[in-house]
């Protein structure tokens, strides 16, 4: 897979072909209900996706496997339309609904990622939304309220996981990050639970 | 036995501060069988056993009892038993008093049932339709704790599915509320008739207490026939049969005696010793069945509920890994790691299948249940078998990917019909997907997998050879003992093995191998 930053960032991205993916999906396909991709963010390598997805539905061997993408939503509705056919859904990432937050906390704006949730809710294509919390940014009551009747409007049955942020293999930053406390991410729960019926799970 | 050996060991039985009452009377029970004259053996044969080349498991010099027996709960509970003057059972409660009494009277080499029916399929039938779920919760509660509380061994095992059914749902539901070692449960698993969800169930339950344990039921029945049971540990046997003795033979003592390489063994080596392992086990089983004539006697066969017939015996086998690491060195090859390298799996596939084809072909006395011959087993260990790694296992620590790990070890499982298992150990991230466990199971019977066992890492429960022990009981066992009988087992497991360090796998898709590349 053609990555889309520089190596040097990334040390172990290799350049592969479709065909390369193939052999160890079929060694592993018997342990297997489908394939994921995720990142980085694999809607910036939209066009390999397409072929990926679209070699193992051709194929018969692997045709029963479902194919996800992992993304934190960040891509056009032209993305979504590449990928409609060979896809059968997506997970998204929700950092934050508010615009001013979210710029703050990843650095961009979330406009295309509130697009896209909407866009594959309406296709059938949302498989969950995932709320990545990190405790002092995006934790507050009125925030988690906010977002989940959003979400609830959108879809009143939607799967929506709750991830607390995490420490691990995270680079250093001015302030530092918190990991919220297991009270802390029950609480979150209760909260978006609180809102409406919400398949909910806490991570 | 010297007679003054034989009155210091039972001193040290009845004065011991550390063992119960009960596990004392058991104890002074195995030492007396070991002051009779062992069966008559060979001088060949005699030196393998005292060299432990073969090993008796130490089941006693004079079998009384099959080692373990699958009595036929299904007939007793249509018919009765007249040796306890219990008539059949008329409703649900009768059925669990009934077994519970009929539990207490079936032997086997742990002097506790290893066996207790497949209960779902036994229980089901008693079950009306207007009970609820809370009604029958209560009573299997009731009756889950008793089976604890009066078989108090971890080797106690029953069998569920591989039909859906109210019963099973109950029988998970209640063992994630108790979280009890008794009983070890095996699932059937035919991906034809077991639903996705009740894998699922059997998964959330290991989550909680290390169990079930998994099995493929289409490969057993093709072994077996429908009516088979995983008793004990992994030990796959027919229902109203059994298995008379285990013996099992160390294949790394076999190897360290062989003067040639890989060809001189599977041509000369393995012939004499699966004749002398053999050999001791047709001992075994002519003393049990004509010198002690139990089948002559208890009422289990007398009224029906086992059968001779159905009976074989196990030909165990262990230390593959480091036969193959021995035999390969004398071939000049070395460093070959099983589970890791070609060669060293290459030379195990071959080494194993001799084996069976060996075994299949040696006609044992009163062994029908096998077609004459013993059934093959993969031989979980004993807390003795320092530096010998169980079965067919590939060496605690040193396990591959959890993908790798099932290539390696699947092609061996169809040769296996008394059982095999391969432990995976996996992270907690499998809590968060059960479904990939499921898909785990189904993949791994799929590529030819008969046992299937995962525990979680930092589990309270683990897995010693195939029974269950809780951590916390095994902290004071020197000092103030243990309730379970098998927790003095799984002590000493843990001090020599180091079984809770066993390779941890990732269950997430993301990675292949947790671990760095070595």
């Amino acid at each position: 897979m053609h990555l889309g930053m520089p190596v040097r960032l990334l040390p172990k991205a290799r350049h592969l072909a479709v065909a390369d993916l193939l052999e160890p999906i079929r060694v592993a396909a018997p342990f297997l209900s489908g394939v994921t991709v995720s990142g980085g963010e694999a809607t910036m390598q939209a066009p390999f996706v397409r072929a990926l997805f679209g070699a193992i539905k051709a194929d018969p061997e692997l045709a029963r496997l479902t194919c996800f993408v992992d993304t934190n939503g960040d891509a056009s509705t032209a993305t979504w339309d590449l990928l409609g056919d060979v896809m059968d859904a997506a997970m998204v990432d929700l950092k934050c609904l508010d615009p001013a937050r979210h710029v703050s906390l990843t650095g961009s704006d979330n406009t295309r990622t509130l697009r896209s949730i909407e866009t594959l809710q309406g296709r059938g294509q949302l498989y969950e939304v995932r709320l990545l919390i990190v405790p002092g940014f995006n934790d507050d009551d009125e925030l988690l309220t906010e977002t989940a009747r959003w979400l609830a409007d959108l879809d009143p049955g939607m799967r929506v996981r709750i991830i607390g942020f995490r420490r691990h293999g995270i680079r250093p930053t001015a302030v530092p990050l918190r990991e919220p406390s297991a009270a802390e991410r029950a609480h979150y729960g209760d909260i978006v639970r609180s809102i409406a019926d919400l398949q909910v799970t806490v991570v | 036995m010297h007679m003054s050996q034989f009155v210091a060991d039972a001193e040290a039985i009845v004065t011991s501060g550390a063992i119960g009452y009960d596990q004392k009377v058991r104890r002074l029970a195995g030492l007396a069988t070991s002051a009779l004259p062992y069966p008559a053996l060979s001088p060949a044969c005699q030196e393998a056993l005292d060299k432990r080349v073969t090993c008796d498991m130490f089941e006693g010099n004079r079998p009384f009892t099959p080692r373990y027996v699958l009595p036929d709960y299904a007939k007793a509970l249509r018919h009765g038993v007249r040796h306890l003057e219990l008539d059949p059972p008329q409703d649900l409660d009768d059925a669990l008093s009934f077994l519970t009494i009929l539990y207490g009277h079936v032997p086997s080499v742990t002097t506790y049932p290893v066996y207790l029916g497949d209960l779902d399929a036994l229980l089901e039938p008693f079950v009306p339709a207007d009970m609820s779920d809370d009604d029958l919760d209560r009573r299997l509660r009731r009756f889950w704790v008793q089976l604890d509380r009066l078989l108090p061994d971890a080797f106690v095992h029953t069998n569920l599915g591989p039909a859906d059914g109210r019963v099973v749902r109950s029988i998970f539901r209640v063992e994630r509320s108790l979280r009890q070692v008794v009983p070890n449960i095996t699932l059937k698993v035919d991906p034809q008739v077991t639903p996705d969800s009740l894998i699922e169930d059997g998964v959330e339950t290991v989550f909680a207490t290390g169990k079930p344990h998994f099995v493929n039921h289409p490969m057993m029945v093709g072994d077996h026939g429908p009516a088979y049971a995983a008793v004990s540990c992994y030990n796959s046997l027919k229902i109203g049969g059994g298995s008379h003795t285990l013996v099992r033979l160390n294949l790394k003592e076999a190897a360290v005696r062989q003067a040639g390489g890989l060809e001189e063994f599977l041509a000369q080596g393995l012939p004499l010793w699966v004749e002398l392992t053999a050999e001791l086990m047709a001992a075994r089983i002519t003393s049990l069945v004509e010198d002690q004539a139990f089948f002559e006697h208890h009422f289990l066969a007398t009224e029906g509920l086992i059968d001779l017939d159905r009976f074989s015996a196990m030909f165990g086998i262990f230390g593959l890994a480091e036969c193959v690491a021995e035999i390969l060195a004398h071939d000049g090859i070395h460093n070959a790691r099983y589970g890791h390298d070609e060669v060293a799996n290459a030379a195990a596939y071959r080494i194993v299948e001799r084996i069976a084809e060996l075994v299949a072909a040696r006609q044992l006395p009163y062994c029908g249940g096998g077609n004459g011959a013993a059934y093959l087993h993969s031989q979980g260990g004993i807390d003795l078998d320092v530096g010998v790694t169980a079965g067919t296992r590939i060496p605690v620590r040193d396990e591959p990917s959890m993908r790798e790990h099932i290539t390696v070890c699947a092609p061996h499982h169809r040769h296996f019909a008394a059982g095999i298992s391969d432990i995976f150990h996996v992270d907690e991230t499998a809590v968060r997907n059960p479904q990939a466990m499921v898909d785990i199971i189904k993949g791994a019977f799929a590529v030819g997998m008969r046992d299937f066992t995962f525990n979680l890492a930092d589990n309270e429960f683990i897995r010693i050879t195939g029974y269950l022990v809780r951590k916390s009981d095994l902290v004071e066992i020197d000092t103030v003992g243990a309730r379970h009988g098998s927790d003095y087992l799984a002590a000493g497991s843990e001090r020599t093995f180091h079984l809770t360090e066993r390779a941890v796998k990732r269950v997430g898709a993301h990675e292949l191998d947790p671990r760095p590349r070595r």
